[in-house]
């Protein structure tokens, strides 16, 4: 078949593949100057890739259980941080981010530094001693390195509730976006987006998840930075953005204080539709505290190095050597997107607010704002919002509304740019959102497969069997999802923050103490996951839904640090008043310490 | 001490180095945020924090894990401890 060839020709083959999507690009664009209606375009843009993504799943389809865990441990270390990259960037990168920085300024800007900066943790603490473990699974390392059922059953648990959580919000995501593109109500398009998902994974397990993202990080890529080169150069701010918007951020600070922020009276707030907000931050200024701002980012950092679906991916590298240089270009990868997304915030607000730009609508009459043709699209989704609350007939800084989630994907069409460029947004903000579901999807139903029915329930399973139990598993998962996420509980970029606190609080120190602490055992790694678990949910439902009044400033954006904390102490002191690990445990852990030598599982 | 322990030893010392500038530019930088932002350095002529959180401090996370890499890779082939083929 294709494979041995395959790996080889990889460059070859994604070149060809991208060659081919920028071709397609170029073709909508000439259809729409030929007269293409809107609705078409965005069908075309999204059911033309996801289809291409669903080739490539059924391509990859495997019998083998090496295969369909770990993609064959074959994968090349700039393609796997490709595939990284597009399991890492989620529809809360791509679609929601930006605009969390567009509203909260500084304070959000957190994210950006947390989500870049646990990499940093990956790399060091835990990747390559992972990947020399030999594991498939991430509750796989916790079973094996302290032994026993209950540790790796504890590790199944918190890996589920954190990714699941994660996954509702891109399920959402991918919901949101097809919604729009092909115009169909939410709650259907929900379950077109889980269809999506479940046909790149299915078939072909990690080997089918490896190479969709790979071409799904080349979509999302492109549709990210082509509107912010775009945009950047038609309001003549410079033809490389990252480096020429510092008169465009200061000018911003200018209108800020030209406009001023009028605080609306709960009577005009009435009105606005739910979840909709206006812009009350500065763009630039340290709007928040030094502890605000380095706690959200601690959380983030120790969340990315707890999450089961972006660590099991360095587990497909051929080497220790790799995984470690993977990780690197993992990090290079989100960092073309990470450093573009306030660029694009910036470009965003500037078209918008800037009264010298034919874009700009602040300050216009509210009856011209109102004809506009993207407005009253994008206010039909209930995602854009005006009203005249002072009635001097003018548009005002307080009286636009926008939803965080949808910034992304209309800030092309505010900018004035052609349509097929929205096309393309959608296309990105789907390929984002289905890329990381998938990561998930599969992290959680192989660690129910592999660790809790073959190593727990059924361990004489054949191979064929436990592949028909991780697949049924999937399409379970994934319906549950989809029927969590039509229900709306919280927001993408909300809902995102919370998957990182529970990984952290249960997860973080008994996978890093698992290498780096040999005295560490299996009763302190369950106290460990169980106590930092129930503390951090504890905490975030005292102060989310019993009006708890917390301490330290911790919020519900961070009550990781109550559960980590809780996770270190517990995980210390039980360990120290029970036995040590046996001498068995003891080299084990030496061996994972040298990268060179067989793997510790071998094969499985 | 054996050739493992030491190989520990160095693997762990670059641990804390990596960790430390990790450190400065995730958390130490911030906690002066605002007092850097009306510094008058100015990359690309951006206010400084402004700067750091947007792509400062994220491209020195993608050269430290290079840099970290690479010397861990130094530190296994003093060793010998570097994999070869068909190790796995």
């Amino acid at each position: 078949m294709i494979k041995g060839k395959f790996i080889d020709n990889l460059p070859k083959i994604y070149g060809i593949y991208t060659g081919g999507f920028l071709v397609f690009i170029i073709l909508m664009s000439i259809a729409e100057q030929a007269g293409m209606s809107k609705e078409l375009i965005g069908i075309f843009f999204v059911s033309f890739t996801v289809l291409i993504y669903a080739l490539i799943g059924w391509l990859s389809r495997t019998l083998q259980s090496d295969a369909y865990y770990v993609a064959g441990r074959q994968v090349p270390t700039v393609f796997n941080g490709m595939a990284t990259a597009a399991d890492w960037m989620s529809g809360a990168s791509f679609v929601a981010m930006a605009g969390g920085i567009y509203f909260k300024g500084y304070g959000y800007m957190a994210l950006l530094v947390g989500w870049t900066g646990g990499y940093v943790l990956v790399a060091a603490l835990l990747a390559p001693y992972l990947r020399k473990f030999g594991c498939y699974t991430v509750p796989d390392f916790i079973g094996t390195r302290y032994g026993g059922n209950l540790a790796r059953f504890c590790a199944v648990l918190v890996l589920t509730l954190a990714s699941f959580t994660y996954v509702t919000a891109q399920i959402n995501a991918t919901g949101r976006i097809a919604s729009v593109a092909l115009d169909i109500p939410f709650n259907i398009a929900v379950y077109v987006g889980l269809a999506s998902i479940l046909m790149c994974s299915m078939l072909g397990g990690m080997r089918a998840v490896t190479w969709t993202q790979v071409a799904q990080y080349i979509v999302l890529i492109i549709a990210y930075l082509l509107p912010v080169f775009w945009i950047s150069s038609n309001i003549g701010a410079g033809f490389f953005p990252h480096f020429m918007l510092a008169d465009e951020v200061a000018r911003i600070a200018e209108l800020e204080g030209q406009f001023g922020f009028v605080k609306n009276s709960a009577a005009d707030m009435a009105t606005v539709p739910k979840g909709l907000a206006q812009i009350t931050k500065a763009h630039s200024e340290v709007n928040a505290t030094p502890w605000a701002f380095i706690s959200l980012a601690i959380c983030m950092m120790a969340g990315t190095a707890s999450l089961p679906h972006v660590m099991m991916r360095y587990f497909t590298t051929p080497s220790v050597r790799t995984a470690r240089r993977s990780v690197g270009w993992s990090l290079f990868f989100i960092f073309l997107l990470y450093s573009s997304a306030p660029m694009l915030a910036t470009l965003s607000k500037i078209s918008l607010m800037d009264p010298n730009l034919a874009t700009g609508i602040i300050g216009k009459s509210i009856a011209e704002v109102q004809a506009l043709d993207w407005y009253q699209n994008w206010n039909q989704a209930k995602l854009m919002f005006v009203s005249d609350f002072n009635g001097n007939g003018t548009l005002e800084l307080n009286e636009f509304f926008m939803k965080g989630d949808a910034v992304v994907l209309a800030t092309p069409e505010i900018a004035g740019l052609p349509y097929v460029i929205s096309g393309l947004v959608a296309a990105g903000g789907m390929a984002a959102a289905m890329s990381t579901a998938d990561g998930l999807v599969l992290a959680i139903s192989n660690a129910l497969s592999h660790d809790i029915y073959y190593k727990i329930i059924n361990p004489k399973a054949e191979t064929a069997k436990r592949l028909i139990v991780a697949r049924i598993l999937l399409v379970l998962i994934g319906f549950a999802g989809a029927t969590i996420a039509a229900l709306e509980i919280n927001d993408i970029l909300g809902s995102v923050i919370w998957a990182f606190d529970f990984a952290m609080s249960g997860l973080f120190f008994p996978l890093v103490l698992g290498v780096w602490w040999k005295r560490a055992n299996a009763a302190g790694a369950v106290a460990g996951m169980l106590l930092g678990l129930g503390s951090g949910t504890a905490y975030l439902v005292w102060v989310k839904w019993y009006a708890g009044a917390g301490f330290l400033g911790i919020t519900t954006n961070t009550f990781g640090l109550v559960g980590a904390t809780v996770s270190l102490v517990a995980m210390i002191v039980v360990s120290l008043i029970t036995e040590a690990p046996d001498s068995a445990t003891q080299k084990m852990v030496d061996d994972v310490r040298v990268p060179s030598g067989k793997t510790i599982l071998g094969k499985q | 001490m054996s050739k493992q322990e030491q190989h520990w030893e160095k693997t762990r010392g670059l641990l804390f180095i990596t960790l430390a500038i990790w450190f400065v530019f995730s958390i130490g930088i911030f906690l002066f945020g605002a007092e850097m932002q009306e510094s008058s350095i100015k990359p690309f002529g951006y206010p400084l924090t402004y700067w750091f959180t947007c792509q400062g401090s994220l491209a020195i996370f993608v050269i430290l894990i290079f840099w970290f890499a690479g010397r861990q890779e130094k530190i296994d082939d003093e060793f010998g401890f570097t994999e070869r083929e068909g190790d796995q």
